[in-house]
This record gives C-alpha cells, sequence and structure tokens, in this order.
C-alpha cells in the first residue's frame, strides 16, 4: 500500500479511536435533534399564521421565504461546527506527534516527508467530508420530511462549504508545522474571527453602498477567504429575496465571484505545499 | 560487503550559537556492534537524529549502507528505536507492528509471521491485541524493540534501548543484540548503562561536547591489568608471598586480600593456590578496569559540563 494512503487510513483511525469524532457526532446530534424538533413547532406556527391571514399563493411564497431562512441557519450551524471539528482535528497532530516524537519512528521510515503531510491531509479530508455528509444530510433531511422544502443548487452549496473546512484544516496543517498546538489553536480561530468580521463589514457596507467597507471585506477575504466560501454557498442556496433583503447572517447581500472561490482553491494549495515546505525543513 | 554501516565526515550541527554536534567522524563496520558513550548534552542523540534524517546536518558528510542520508532504500533495511520512545497508543501491539511493516513495505503475510515471531520474541505474545494505552513503560520498550526489528535491520540504532526497562527486559534487549549480530546486523548503542556497553559491544566511541574523543576496542579491556579480590579467614600471612608468582601488590587487609593481575588466565592456578593453604576462601572476585573507569578518565569527572 502507498505510504500516503496507510498514513491517510491512520489519521482517520485516529481520530475515531480517540474519540474526537464522537465529541464531534455528539455534539452535531445534539444539534440535529434541537434543529429538527425546533423547526417542528416553528412550521406549524407558520402554517397557522398564514391559513388565517393571507391567501394561498402569497402563503406559500412565505413559506418558502421562511423555510430557506431556517436551512440556511441550520447549514450556518454545522459550517461553524465542521470547521471547529476541522481545527480540532489539525491543531495537534503534527505539532503533537513532533512534540512527544511519535513522528520520529514514522519520519524514519523509508518514505517521503510530504507523504506525512498528505496522508493526514487525505484522511482528514476524508473524515471531514462524512462527517459534513451527515451532518448536512441531518439537516436537509429533517427540512425536506417536515416541509418537503429543498434549496436550490443544494449541491454546489455543501460543496462551497466543504472547501471551506478543508481551507480551515490546511490551514491548521500548516500551522501545526511550525507552531506547538495551543498556538496553532488560536491563530486558525483568530483568522476565521477575522474573516467573520471582514464579511460583516463587506455586507454592511454594500448594504450601505459603501465601497471602502466592502474594499475592506474582499482584502480580509483575500487573508482568509473562508467566509467568503459561506457567503458564496449561501448566494447558491438562497432564495432571490433573502439576497436582496440581506439583513440576515445566513444571508449573502455582497456576493464572493467566482474568481474569490478559485482564489480560495489556490490558497487551499498553496497552504498545502507550504505546510509540506515547512514539514520537511523541520528538525524534528 | 565493503561498504561501512556508517561512515561520517565531519558531521557538524549548530543550534542558534551552540554547536551540540562539532564535527563527528566515525565509521562502524556492517556486523559491528558499536557503543556511542559520552556525558549528557554530549550530542548523542542529535548525532543519531542527524544520520536517520530526523535532523539536517549544517555540515559535514554521512553515510549509512552505502547510500547517503534519507535515502528510502537504505532506510527501508534501517531499525530504529528512539530515545524517548511515544508510540500510537490507540493502537494494539499488532496494529501498532502492521503499521510499522507497512511503512517498512513489507509484504502482508511475511509482516504477519514476523509479527507474530517478534512478539513472541519480546515476551509480550499475550498482550497482542491490547491498546499501547495499557501498556507499562518496559513493554513499550520491548514492543518499540519489535518494532526496530520487523524489517531485518542491516543496521539497528537502539537509543537508550534499556532505560525503561527492568533487569529481565534488560537481558532480553542484551540477548537480542546478540542474536541479530549474528546474524550480521550492525547495531549503534547509544546508552548510559556502561554494563551494557561493555558486555554487549565491539566498539566504543566516547563523545564529549559533540566530537569524537576516543574509539576503543573493547576486547582490549579483557587483557588489560584486573584487580583481584579475595575473601579469605584464617589465611596465614606467610602463604601471601607465594602469590607473588601470578600477580603484583599484593595486600592483606584483615579478611581481604588484593593483588593486580596481569591476565584472567592465571585465576584458575590462583584459586588451586588458596585452597591447598590453610583457612578458609570465601570469594575470588576479579574486578577489570571497567569501561566506568575508562569513561570517567576519558571525559573528566564534570562529565564533560
Amino acid at each position: 500500500m502507498n505510504a500516503i494512503l496507510i498514513l491517510a487510513n491512520l489519521t482517520f483511525r485516529e481520530a475515531i479511536r480517540r474519540r474526537i469524532v464522537l465529541a464531534g457526532l455528539a455534539l452535531g446530534i445534539s444539534f440535529l435533534v434541537i434543529y429538527s424538533i425546533g423547526l417542528h413547532f416553528i412550521l406549524i406556527d407558520m402554517r397557522q399564521e398564514f391559513t388565517l391571514r393571507d391567501l394561498p399563493a402569497r402563503q406559500n411564497f412565505m413559506n418558502v421565504e421562511m423555510q430557506n431562512f431556517f436551512m440556511m441557519a441550520g447549514l450556518y450551524a454545522i459550517t461553524f461546527l465542521s470547521i471547529a471539528m476541522a481545527a480540532l482535528l489539525g491543531a495537534d497532530t503534527l505539532a503533537g506527534e513532533i512534540n512527544s516524537g511519535t513522528i520520529q519512528t514514522i519520519v524514519s521510515k523509508p518514505i517521503r516527508r510530504a507523504d506525512v503531510i498528505l496522508g493526514k491531509w487525505l484522511g482528514f479530508a476524508g473524515l471531514l467530508g462524512l462527517y459534513l455528509l451527515f451532518m448536512a444530510g441531518g439537516v436537509v433531511s429533517s427540512m425536506l420530511i417536515q416541509s418537503g422544502y429543498v434549496a436550490d443548487n443544494l449541491l454546489n452549496g455543501l460543496g462551497l462549504i466543504y472547501l471551506e473546512t478543508l481551507l480551515i484544516m490546511t490551514i491548521t496543517l500548516m500551522c501545526s508545522a511550525s507552531f506547538p498546538a495551543l498556538a496553532t489553536g488560536g491563530i486558525v480561530f483568530g483568522m476565521y474571527g477575522l474573516a467573520f468580521i471582514g464579511g460583516w463589514i463587506e455586507q454592511i457596507g454594500a448594504i450601505f453602498q459603501n465601497p471602502t467597507a466592502v474594499k475592506v471585506g474582499i482584502f480580509t477575504s483575500l487573508l482568509i477567504p473562508s467566509e467568503a466560501l459561506w457567503r458564496r454557498a449561501a448566494y447558491e442556496m438562497q432564495t432571490p429575496l433573502a439576497g436582496v433583503l440581506g439583513m440576515s447572517p445566513f444571508a449573502a447581500t455582497s456576493v464572493p465571484s467566482l474568481l474569490m472561490v478559485i482564489y480560495a482553491i489556490l490558497y487551499l494549495v498553496v497552504a498545502l505545499i507550504l505546510s509540506i515546505r515547512i514539514f520537511q525543513r523541520r528538525d524534528l | 560487503m565493503s561498504v561501512a554501516a556508517i561512515e561520517t565526515e565531519q558531521l557538524r550541527k549548530v543550534f542558534g550559537d551552540r554547536a551540540a554536534v562539532k564535527g563527528l567522524t566515525l565509521q562502524v563496520a556492517q556486523g559491528e556492534v558499536f557503543g556511542f558513550l559520552g556525558p549528557n548534552g554530549a550530542g548523542k542523540t542529535t548525532s543519531i537524529k542527524m544520520l536517520l534524517g530526523l535532523i539536517s546536518p549544517s555540515s559535514g558528510t554521512a553515510s549509512l549502507l552505502g547510500k547517503p542520508i534519507g535515502d528510502r532504500d537504505a532506510m527501508s533495511r534501517i531499525g530504529f528505536l528512539p530515545e524517548h520512545f511515544r508510540f500510537q497508543e490507540w493502537l494494539t501491539a499488532r496494529e501498532f507492528l502492521t503499521l510499522h511493516g507497512q511503512l517498512l513495505r513489507m509484504k502482508a503475510d511475511d509482516l504477519a509471521s514476523r509479527m507474530d515471531e517478534l512478539l513472541e520474541r519480546v515476551g509480550l505474545a499475550d498482550y497482542r491485541n491490547k491498546l499501547l494505552r495499557t501498556f507499562s513503560k518496559g513493554m513499550l520498550q520491548r514492543v518499540g524493540l519489535a518494532q526496530a526489528l520487523l524489517n531485518r535491520p542491516a543496521l539497528i540504532f537502539l537509543d537508550e534501548p534499556t532505560s525503561g526497562l527492568d533487569p529481565v527486559g534488560r537481558r532480553l534487549v542484551r540477548d537480542v543484540i546478540r542474536e541479530v549480530r549474528a546474524q550480521g546486523t550492525a547495531v549503534f548503542l547509544n546508552s548510559h548503562l556502561l554494563s551494557e556497553i561493555e558486555v554487549t559491544c565491539d566498539r566504543v566511541a566516547f563523545i564529549r561536547h559533540g566530537e569524537v574523543v576516543r574509539v576503543l576496542e573493547l576486547a582490549v579491556l579483557s587483557t588489560d591489568e584486573t584487580s583481584l579480590s579475595i575473601r579469605v579467614s584464617n589465611f596465614p600471612a606467610e602463604a601471601l608471598s607465594g602469590l607473588s608468582q601470578w600477580g603484583k601488590d599484593i595486600q592483606m587487609d584483615g579478611e581481604h586480600i588484593r593483588m593486580v593481575i596481569q591476565s584472567d588466565a592465571v585465576l584458575p592456578e590462583i584459586t588451586r593456590y588458596l585452597v591447598t593453604q590453610k583457612g578458609e576462601v570465601y570469594a575470588i572476585t576479579p574486578n577489570r578496569m571497567s569501561l566506568e573507569d575508562i569513561f570517567i578518565e576519558t571525559v573528566g569527572k564534570d562529565g564533560g559540563l
């Protein structure tokens, strides 16, 4: 078996055996349960309200808007959970193994150091993919079963959310190759926070038509394009009206261009290459 | 077979403004058990890590089994037990060995039989499906040793292999070293336990401040002068002079006789002589000039600090 696959498999098993995934799943399932119960009561309420006051055509229109809103809220929450999972998985991986010396018997085998990074990356990517699939599957099917609603461009949206998770994981891996675990966690959450604030400045700037604020937002997206990926994902899945109204944390008013998506992919590739380079030069 | 197992030329590592290894030049032949001795901080572990490609040298060259450092073909014929061994503790002993065997590109059936053989050899056969998390320090050291032997290496690095082990475990390591040596494996042994080195190694290098200050053939030790202590009771003082035909510096202090002999070969004759005299003989103990004596003489009492 190829060294990358052996190490990907090891990474995968480690996450499961060390119960990080279990913790993530426990949190995720709690979220899905609460979300589904909440959604259940909101939908009942909503139907009664609309039936009492409005015409059938308008009722349907409002229904879709509300369902989309709750769908996006759910997906936003699981994006955050997936990102937290990506950061937690990645922060300790290299830093911890370098610190404990576990890495020494691995690296002194007939493998390349790049194999170690690529193996870990692949293992985490698989794990995060499954996690996202499970969580998004939960939100989407909860909505589908309870209301019959499916968002437009769902797969595009989920793909972008996955890309965002992978981006955060790769940045974490890169930091973990140079810094201790705790510092890595701090840096990654700090960057995520920066992107979040930057995204909001851009949104507000777009609503009030302030080009400087929009530029600040774009600049932070260039520093770390994670939030931009979420907004692109939201744009793909949201109803046209939500995009125009905009004043919801789960909607995108200032829509990142496709160029930004390509930029994010390049960013990820560069971060991965840098992780390899840093790890290759590091004394273990 | 003429290539050296290890060959280094002025290998040097500088951390900041401190040279951890100043210029390591040494040769280890194939099939040789080579001891690497030195006080704490002399650069022993750094040297091993450079040879294994874990740390990149600041300057100098080295080759293992005739290949430059980091060569993957050479690495597949090398075994390594690190000093502060920490392994994937969420794996079972068998899973752990499987992982390392796979990374060594071993074939599945060979790996399976080799793994069972080694677990048996290091006394962990009953623990093969237990998680490493539940292992004691000594058991981890044993499974680490099995890991280092998986690929029937031509060269094996053991960095303080007996540090966590009880006397039984130490003997195991010693026996394993003898076995692999008999199979032609070169062993690079870094240890603080001089008595271990003394009984297992063919040659030792003394390291101080990251330089080889002395290389010693250990076979020499056994022919060196030996001080002999004899414990007797009611031994007639006049019989003492009879011992001078086998040695010198004969002294008697109560029940203890001390003398210096040239070789262990005279021991049977001395024993025969003693028992034919009046008085009782309780012990005859040769104390060779130990490696410890040489160590302190070479690196200094301050430990090279």
